[in-house]
């Protein structure tokens, strides 16, 4: 375990400055979000002052359309919005990973069933497709993580499908299947360990993508419902300033561009390291 | 810094001239050096032939000597003068002039080396086209006539085609025009025949031969096979871990090698078990029995029939594409056959192997061509060892560990060395012994051997050869060995089956198969591999056109 | 020749046959409709009468697979039925909003696809070189900006600090072509903005993916200059790839529209789902999703013909 720690020690002493300052914005955003409820001078849903009030020493971002103090609400919305991202993209992972590697090892009909339903459902935009369960099935926070959770993972089934099959081809795994092996312990022990790189950049980039889709609902007030601290929709709430010169609005969706663009410089070098692709 | 300052070393005919060349390459902890100062002289017309084994540092040095290193490699020391001026330190467009046009290069496999996006002919004439040596309609009649000159089917037309239009062997050739386009001084063959089965290599030698001699071409021949260098090469260097071993002119250096590794090399094809006879009265271990077989609508076996006996080995040899392979996983069960029975025994095998019971499975083991994909990269060896010890014995604990490192010992590796390390750690020969005793973990009757050394450097090879030899002995194991190669049919065989076209042409005791009269086929396959003899292609060429005169044509079929 | 014909002749089939099974989803997809929902709808003073004449008005009083077959046949005679809301024909609603939103995806499509395609071989040709180096940052960047903020940062630079383009895109029919051209500008940037780092991306890790193979070794030892080896020998076969690439983003233009829209207040396709969602809008929501995955549909389809019409391999058969 020691040559484990070296390693990616040494690792990271050879990152460069871009993954170095994505790990530091990662970092930061997961201990706001953990620790929100003691460092947001507000309450999430607390009424504070008037409504749009410059930014002071009291309201260091001012307040918001119903006189909510900003930068608590933002605090908050680290715990929300990151959260439910998390969450969503751990459900489209578990979904996923399983189906495609069960797809890849199996093959035959459970393949072409799988894959069928998965290019149907790719066939539809998922922004569009999100929107149109949502009228039916309604606009709450479970259906949204359930809804994108179940879209996305046609995406990580995809991926987790190709990269499994490369493997399964390999004469290791035909030598377990000779030897008698069952499914069960092929997939745990001969091709799980080889995909776990590309899975690992996958998460990364599926996290973005999944944080993008959520912000994007909720900034057209079909995510996250209020009273809820989202970023998404705190943009949209307040989105009148811009035409005032007020940049306020702006900073919540620069809090969720600061999150992708740190998760997808880490997710950028780590794909190199672990791809061989050295210059 | 030019030839004119250097009498002593060659005269005015001195085409190549390379001192203390040392090549580094990019790894994990930085620059590491593969070529330790090579010094390397090559007159005009001459060809040099470049031997040695995988890591030997061939390849980078031939690249060199067109100023080139590839992506992750540099020239980090040293003079490459080419007529005079030096390569390493000019600059890119002067070195980028001289290729193609004055230093030619011909790959490895023609197959992969030519843009599948363009046709034959347009790429021909790109070089001359692009080093303005001629216009594109002088380039285009010049190369039917260079297609004709090395005998290429359809000189007239079969440069409109696209490669993948084009056999490998016609390929293969028509790279060797294709260097010749720009009437170069030098060509760096780069195993140019390597990837190719041994019937077509011989006309692709002598297409090369002839050209080079035609037009008085300096060559460089890089191979790892000293048989196919003796045919091509005036004089050979022979190298080793970026080192020069030995230097001579080809026949001196085969009759009375100086070095002991230049005579490893040369003895190589020396080692061979005696032949053991079938026994009189006893039933087969392993036999299949009018096996059909195919992929969908393809069949790609035809009623093929043959017997392994107990501690006996049967090579099955033929070329690619001849349906050894496809034997193989009929009777591993992964291909069940359309018509006939594998038997065991004597009792059928279940065709398809998940139908087959753990014993049956045990009993039957494989060793694959590619040891590196036939190892999980993220197992460490007591765990690829371990598992059939677990899987089959039921082994667990100290009991595992024990057999682990008495298996280990078995196929002469060190245990406490090797038992922890991931196969990323090992070099290629111990790849395939790490393989053989995953195998012989399951105390099994019958292995497989899929071309088992057919990866490996000759020396490696022999010693893994070797290895089984000594295990059939002390195991009493039958072996079913697949292979092209029949320096490893000599060497190990005790019978022999000879399959072409997915059927089984002729099958026989060693000794008989090595004697003719034979087949058509068989005397095209055996007659086919390269001996060391230099006059050997000479010999070989003139036998094939007196046979021809007769109305026997030797030739294999996609020449 | 004949191999080509039956790949494509596949592909439609596939094409149609996707089209068929997003159809069926669509409309299904009212039928999970569970009862309390109309309710919902209709709010909480609905009697039972007025629910069930929501529920006729759905026409979920008819058998599913004759509503399905009467639905399908209205569509394809271009009949897409009644909002719910202003019990107005979806043909005539839409017409203008889709024509809107074509416009707005071509021309931001018109700038994207040269640019991307330009810069990525740029790239692979400067390969770790400084603009190389420097793009990868700018694009890995504006990949993660979600659309809003970039459209939000370019409105408070350009039109409110600036004023040198409305903030608020108001089109109509009668809008000479170059005046629509000035007011979508910063619309079309953002779409710009947001797809062509990723295409230019791909194209570029397209082309130098090839740039290991032997072929391309070849070509250099053969002394031909770089940018002729990328242009002629890499990027004939990186036109597969290339071609995914930009249908994946010209379809993404489609969704990133939505969002777009709403920013910018423009009347296109993509507003008036949004609105209909939150109307509830069933009908609308219906066509506007079904012309969506058309698009979709239709541009995967496009670019997997286009790709195997580009690989010599099934365009010269042995």
């Amino acid at each position: 375990m020691t040559a484990v720690a070296q390693s990616s020690l040494r690792l990271l002493r050879r990152s460069p400055w871009s993954a170095r300052f994505g790990m530091v914005v990662i970092l930061a955003y997961a201990v706001t979000a953990i620790f929100a409820p003691l460092i947001a001078p507000y309450g999430e849903t607390e009424i504070v002052g008037i409504e749009y009030e410059p930014w002071s020493e009291v309201y260091p971002l001012g307040t918001d359309n119903l006189g909510r103090d900003m930068l608590s609400r933002m605090i908050f919305g680290a715990q929300n919005t990151v959260g439910v991202a998390f969450a969503t993209t751990v459900l489209a992972f578990l979904i996923g990973s399983v189906a495609g590697l069960t797809a890849a090892t199996l093959r035959g009909w459970t393949d072409q069933g799988l894959s069928r339903l998965v290019d149907v459902m790719m066939a539809i935009p998922p922004l569009v497709f999100a929107l149109l369960i949502l009228t039916i099935v309604g606009t709450t926070m479970l259906n949204m993580i359930l809804v994108i959770a179940v879209l996305d993972s046609t995406r990580v089934f995809r991926l987790t499908r190709a990269v499994a099959m490369n493997v399964v081809v390999m004469d290791f795994v035909e030598a377990a299947r000779l030897r008698g092996e069952g499914l069960w312990w092929i997939m745990r022990h001969e091709i799980l360990p080889n995909i776990m790189a590309p899975l690992a950049a996958e998460f990364g980039l599926r996290f973005c993508f999944v944080f993008l889709t959520i912000s994007a609902l909720s900034f057209l007030g079909l995510g996250l419902q209020p009273p809820t601290a989202d970023w998404g929709s705190m943009v949209r709430d307040n989105a009148t300033l811009i035409s005032y010169g007020d940049i306020t609005p702006v900073i919540p969706a620069a809090a969720i561009a600061l999150l992708t663009v740190g998760v997808n410089f880490v997710v950028d070098w780590f794909l190199h390291e672990t791809s061989g692709l050295k210059e | 810094m030019s030839a004119q300052n250097e009498p002593d070393t060659g005269g005015d005919d001195l085409l190549l001239r390379i001192r203390g060349l040392k090549i580094e390459g990019r790894t994990e902890e930085g620059w590491s050096e593969i070529v330790h100062g090579v010094d390397l002289d090559l007159r005009r017309g001459e060809v040099l032939g470049l031997i040695g084994e995988s890591g030997a540092g061939k390849s980078t040095i031939g690249l060199a000597a067109m100023g080139f290193a590839r992506d992750g490699c540099r020239l980090s020391a040293g003079t490459i003068e080419f007529d005079g001026r030096e390569l390493r330190a000019a600059p890119e467009t002067a070195r980028r002039k001289l290729r193609g046009n004055r230093i030619a290069y011909v790959a490895q496999s023609a197959a992969a080396a030519f843009n599948p996006a363009h046709r034959l002919m347009d790429q021909y004439c790109e070089g001359p086209v692009q080093h303005g040596v001629m216009g594109r309609a002088e380039a285009e009649s010049d190369a039917i006539q260079l297609f004709e000159r090395i005998r290429l089917p359809d000189p007239e037309t079969i440069g409109f085609r696209y490669p993948h239009q084009v056999s490998g062997g016609q390929l293969q050739r028509a790279m060797t025009a294709m260097a010749m386009a720009c009437r170069p001084d030098l060509i760096v063959f780069d195993e140019p025949t390597t990837a190719l089965d041994v019937t077509t290599q011989i006309e692709v030698l002598a297409a090369i031969r002839d050209a080079v001699q035609q037009f008085g071409t300096a060559a460089i021949y890089i191979t790892h096979d000293l048989a196919v260098v003796a045919q091509m090469a005036d004089r050979i260097m022979v190298l080793r871990h970026g080192l020069l071993v030995e230097e001579g002119d080809t026949r001196s250096l085969l009759s009375d090698p100086q070095e002991d590794y230049t005579r490893e090399l040369l003895q190589i094809r020396e080692f061979q078990v005696d032949e053991r006879r079938r026994p009189a009265d006893a039933a087969p271990v392993l036999e299949m029995r009018g096996v059909t077989a195919g992929y969908g609508a393809a069949t790609i076996l035809h009623d093929v029939s043959f017997q392994i006996h107990k501690k006996r080995t049967v090579a099955v040899v033929g070329e690619s594409g001849s349906g050894k392979s496809t034997a193989a996983r009929v009777i591993t069960g992964l291909l069940p056959p359309t018509a006939g029975e594998v038997l065991y025994n004597g009792e059928a095998l279940p065709p398809r192997f998940d139908r087959r019971t753990k014993d049956q499975l045990r009993r039957l083991q494989m060793i694959y061509q590619m040891a590196d994909t036939a190892l999980n990269p993220k197992q460490r060896v007591r765990d690829v060892i371990g598992r059939p010890l677990e899987f089959y014995l039921g082994l667990t604990g100290a009991q595992k560990r024990e057999r682990v490192r008495a298996l280990l010992e078995m196929i002469e590796l060190e245990p406490d060395t090797f038992i922890d390390r991931l196969p990323g750690e090992l070099s290629g020969g111990q790849k395939q012994r790490i393989c053989i005793a995953r195998a012989l973990a399951a105390e099994p009757e019958v292995i497989l051997c899929d071309e088992v050394t057919s990866a490996l450097d000759p020396l490696v090879a022999e010693g893994i050869l070797k290895l089984l030899d000594r295990l059939q002995d002390e195991f009493d194991l039958s072996y079913m060995f697949i292979t092209h190669d029949l320096a490893t049919v000599r060497a190990i065989a005790d019978e022999v089956v000879v399959m072409h076209r997915g059927k089984v042409v002729e099958s026989g005791p060693k000794s008989e198969m090595f004697t003719p009269p034979h087949h058509d086929y068989t005397d095209l396959l055996l007659s086919s591999v390269p001996e060391m003899d230099p006059d050997w292609l000479d010999r070989l060429l003139a036998e094939r056109a007196e046979l021809a005169r007769q109305g026997r044509v030797l030739k294999a079929a996609d020449n | 020749m004949g191999a080509i014909l039956s790949m494509v002749a596949q592909r439609l089939a596939l094409g149609l046959l996707t089209l068929f099974v997003v159809s069926l989803i669509i409309f299904l997809s009212v039928e999970m409709l569970p009862g309390d929902i109309t309710q919902a709808i209709l709010g909480q003073g609905a009697t039972p009468e007025t629910v069930a004449a929501f529920r006729r008005e759905l026409g979920l009083d008819v058998p599913a697979h004759l509503r399905y077959i009467a639905w399908l046949g209205d569509i394809v005679q271009g009949d897409l039925g009644r909002s719910l809301a202003s019990k107005r024909e979806i043909t005539e609603l839409i017409a203008v909003r889709l024509w809107n939103t074509l416009f707005l995806a071509g021309l931001a499509a018109a700038i994207a696809v040269p640019l991307a395609v330009a810069l990525g071989i740029l790239a692979a040709l400067f390969r770790n070189g400084w603009f190389d180096r420097g793009i990868n940052l700018v694009t890995l960047s504006s990949i993660s900006f979600p659309e809003f903020f970039i459209a939000y940062a370019l409105i408070f630079l350009f039109a409110v600090q600036w004023g040198w383009f409305p903030s608020i895109v108001n089109v109509t029919p009668d809008t000479p072509f170059w005046e629509r051209v000035y007011r979508c500008i910063l619309p079309a940037v953002t779409l710009t903005l947001v797809t062509t780092a990723h295409m230019m991306r791909m194209t570029r890790a397209a082309i130098i993916n090839l740039m290991a193979s032997p072929y391309i070794e070849m070509a250099r030892l053969k002394g031909l200059t770089r940018s002729r080896i990328i242009l002629m020998h890499a990027l004939p076969n990186a036109l597969s790839p290339i071609i995914n690439v930009i249908a994946i983003n010209l379809a993404y233009l489609v969704v990133g529209v939505v969002l777009v829209e709403v920013v910018f207040v423009y009347p296109g396709l993509g507003q008036l789902m949004v609105d209909s969602v939150s109307k509830r809008d069933i009908p609308v929501v219906q066509a506007a999703c079904l012309i969506f995955a058309c698009t979709y549909i239709l541009l995967n389809l496009l670019a997997d013909i286009l790709s195997i019409i580009s690989n010599p391999r099934l365009l010269h058969p042995r």
